[in-house]
């Protein structure tokens, strides 16, 4: 994993102090809060509906054990006592205190984490897959171009005032598990020739105008990331809007002038700054690449986990749900489900946090990673060692058997918390899980991707989401919008946005809604291997809409 | 349609949800709040909340109905905004926390 150099601890210090000064001379009046506000967004500090905010970034979602155990006392500390992580790999406290931050910061600053540029219209925080390094099917790891982006774009003069906020996503497999179809620019490692490069993707995005990503370049050389980012950047900091905060993200910039002409602007900004790169972004990147070198992965027979397959039924289902294939056959990729049914999606007490830091230090190489869906990832377990790891996740609260199926939901904050929502979207989430729990209707169901957003920016993905919710406020009543066939992209279906339904549900209809219709998707479906998904895709969207509407089927 | 207005900001320092009493004091409890009826008085009511700007943040009018228990908002924003989370801080930490408020 990287390690923070002594350039990047004392410039996070170094900000950290700057903070202080800045928080001291609000309270004392010298500056107000117009001056104040884009200084405290620059340190992801935000102000919720109840409390202050602090948005911590967890570059490509990449933690260590130690950086684990700082976030649990920041949550005990100076929080109630948890934290929630997001589907931008970052995670948030949501009740501290302005007052407490500079010290937060400080501490956080001792093991290289820092809330810079985690809000703010610049380059936040860049995603990766969080299988990266560990995945069998990865051509590359994304993790060194990451951390290249990340010391590139972090207080890069010319990008700090974007017209609006700026999300890149890297994968370096071929199943994308960084949704870069939906972010600003998503980048796909890609071997071409024996070269490795980039298949560049530029204007996707959700919020109130979903859309997903255009190619711009079908193969760019690895070592052109960097001016050729730069260059995306120049084009848009020109052409996109700042009239309108609705029409200034890149997605309408590339809508609205075609990607034809995007990608002439890109390409006349590129050929000026190309020759500006002198090679010294490479010489970094083969620094920054010693740091993610495959740990050190003693082999270990992994009878004992086969073994404990066969005899033990709740090992089994838990296996069966959270393990990928490693790129090592006697290690796996082990995916911790924070979604215990019932509980709030994506949260994770101070004492979970710490146990998660034990187990990764004990038999995960001292690694961990945070996922786009609200998960934490041991990237390096050996089989031999899972029965141990999973009994120490039991113990946690954190041993589900439901990645990937209904109860791993996806919830932004909503209304609970969140200063722009206009209804709430964990305690629906939470209801909806406990009730196909209680049913026991969640494993006959399957593969099924649920995702709830508390209002029209669509923090939870609700477009992407098998089965999307959007909670709108209607006339001071909560309403809930169904969308249905959304899907981040894989081998087996492309990319796409769901499609709404029809009239919204009240709070208390949404969960017999969804009964109606996933009952209706066990009857329709050609059998148990065709997941809701392909069910959508081979009957269209009408016996659906029908039965989630409550008709007759057979209307439809 | 009653005009029944209160003024409502967040702590400066701790960031919670506020609202001015009739005194010019901030409290946490919306019961607490002076109701505001005549608009021009709501106005230059908000004008001087606007001035304490070293201990609240964000002063804003919300439209609420008043009834036995004290303002109730009109908006299901304020109403959260009111009561707080719907999950997690149970009833009980709530009031302790009312208890060693400051403000």
């Amino acid at each position: 994993m990287y390690d923070a150099s002594e350039f990047d601890t004392a410039f996070l210090r170094h900000r950290a102090a700057q903070f202080r000064n800045q928080v001291e001379r609000r309270l004392s009046g010298s500056l107000t809060e117009d001056e104040f506000k884009p200084l405290r967004l620059m340190n992801g500090v935000y102000l919720q509906l109840h409390a202050y905010m602090l948005r911590v970034a967890i570059p490509y979602g990449t933690l260590s054990a130690d950086q684990m155990r700082v976030l649990a006392e920041v949550a005990e500390r100076w929080d109630r006592g948890y934290g929630h992580f997001t589907t931008r790999q970052n995670i948030q406290f949501n009740w501290v205190a302005l007052t407490d931050i500079p010290d937060i910061l400080e501490r956080m600053a001792e093991v290289g984490l820092h809330a810079i540029q985690s809000s703010g219209n610049c380059v936040r925080n860049t995603t990766a897959d969080a299988f990266a390094g560990a995945a069998a099917d990865e051509i590359a790891d994304p993790r060194p171009y990451a951390e290249l982006i990340r010391q590139w774009s972090t207080d890069h003069a010319e990008f700090q005032f974007l017209p609006r906020k700026f999300k890149i996503a890297v994968t370096g497999s071929t199943e994308d598990r960084a949704a870069i179809a939906a972010h600003d620019v998503g980048l796909q490692l890609i071997e071409r020739d024996g070269d490795i490069g980039f298949r560049v993707l530029v204007g996707g995005g959700l919020g109130r105008t979903p859309m997903l990503a255009q190619e711009l370049r079908p193969f760019l050389p690895s070592a052109e990331l960097l001016p050729y980012l730069e260059a995306v950047l120049a084009a848009y900091n020109l052409a996109g809007r700042r009239d309108n905060k609705y029409k200034a993200r890149i997605k309408i910039t590339v809508f609205e002038n075609g990607i034809e002409s995007f990608r002439a602007a890109v390409e006349e900004q590129f050929a000026r700054i190309r020759p500006a790169y002198s090679g010294a972004d490479q010489v970094l990147l083969e620094e920054i690449k010693a740091h993610f070198a495959l740990p050190e992965l003693p082999a270990k027979d992994p009878a004992f986990h086969e073994k404990t397959r066969a005899v033990d039924p709740l090992y089994a289902a838990w296996a069966g749900r959270a393990l990928s294939p490693h790129k090592r056959a006697d290690y796996a990729i082990v995916t911790v489900a924070v979604k215990t049914p019932g509980e709030e999606p994506g949260d994770v007490s101070a004492a979970q946090m710490r146990a998660l830091a034990d187990i990764a230090e004990r038999w995960g190489r001292g690694e961990l990673r945070v996922t786009h869906m609200q998960n934490v990832v041991l990237p390096h377990v050996a089989k031999a060692d899972l029965p141990a790891v999973h009994e120490a996740l039991r113990k946690a609260g954190l041993a589900a058997a439901n990645i990937g199926r209904l109860g791993d939901v996806i919830a932004c904050p909503g209304m609970d918390y969140c200063a722009l929502a206009t209804a709430r979207s964990i305690p629906l989430a939470q209801e909806i899980t406990k009730h196909f729990q209680d049913l026991g209707l969640e494993d006959e169901i399957g593969t099924l991707n649920l995702k709830i957003s508390g209002c029209i920016n669509a923090c939870g993905h609700h477009h992407l989401g098998h089965i999307g919710i959007l909670g709108l406020d209607r006339a001071g009543v909560e309403n809930y919008q169904i969308t249905i066939g959304g899907h981040e992209g894989d081998a087996t279906f492309p990319a796409a946005i769901g499609e709404k339904m029809g009239p919204g549900f009240a709070y208390e209809a949404v969960v017999p809604a969804l009964e109606r219709l996933l009952r209706a998707y066990l009857d329709l479906r050609a059998g148990q291997d065709e997941s809701f998904l392909a069910a959508t895709r081979r009957l269209g969207l009408a016996p659906f809409r029908a039965a989630l509407y409550g008709e007759e089927r057979d209307a439809a | 349609m009653s005009n029944a207005q209160v003024i409502s900001a967040n702590d400066l320092r701790a960031g919670h949800t506020v609202y001015r009493a009739a005194d010019g004091a901030w409290v946490r409890d919306i019961a607490e709040a002076a109701l505001i009826d005549d608009p021009a008085e709501a106005q230059l009511a908000l004008l001087d909340a606007i001035g304490h700007a070293t201990v609240i943040v964000g002063a804003y009018l919300v439209e609420v109905r008043p009834t036995p228990a004290g303002p109730e908002p009109v908006a299901l924003r304020e109403r959260f905004r009111a009561r707080g989370p719907s999950i997690r801080p149970s009833k009980a930490s709530r009031l302790q926390e009312k208890a060693q408020a400051y403000v």
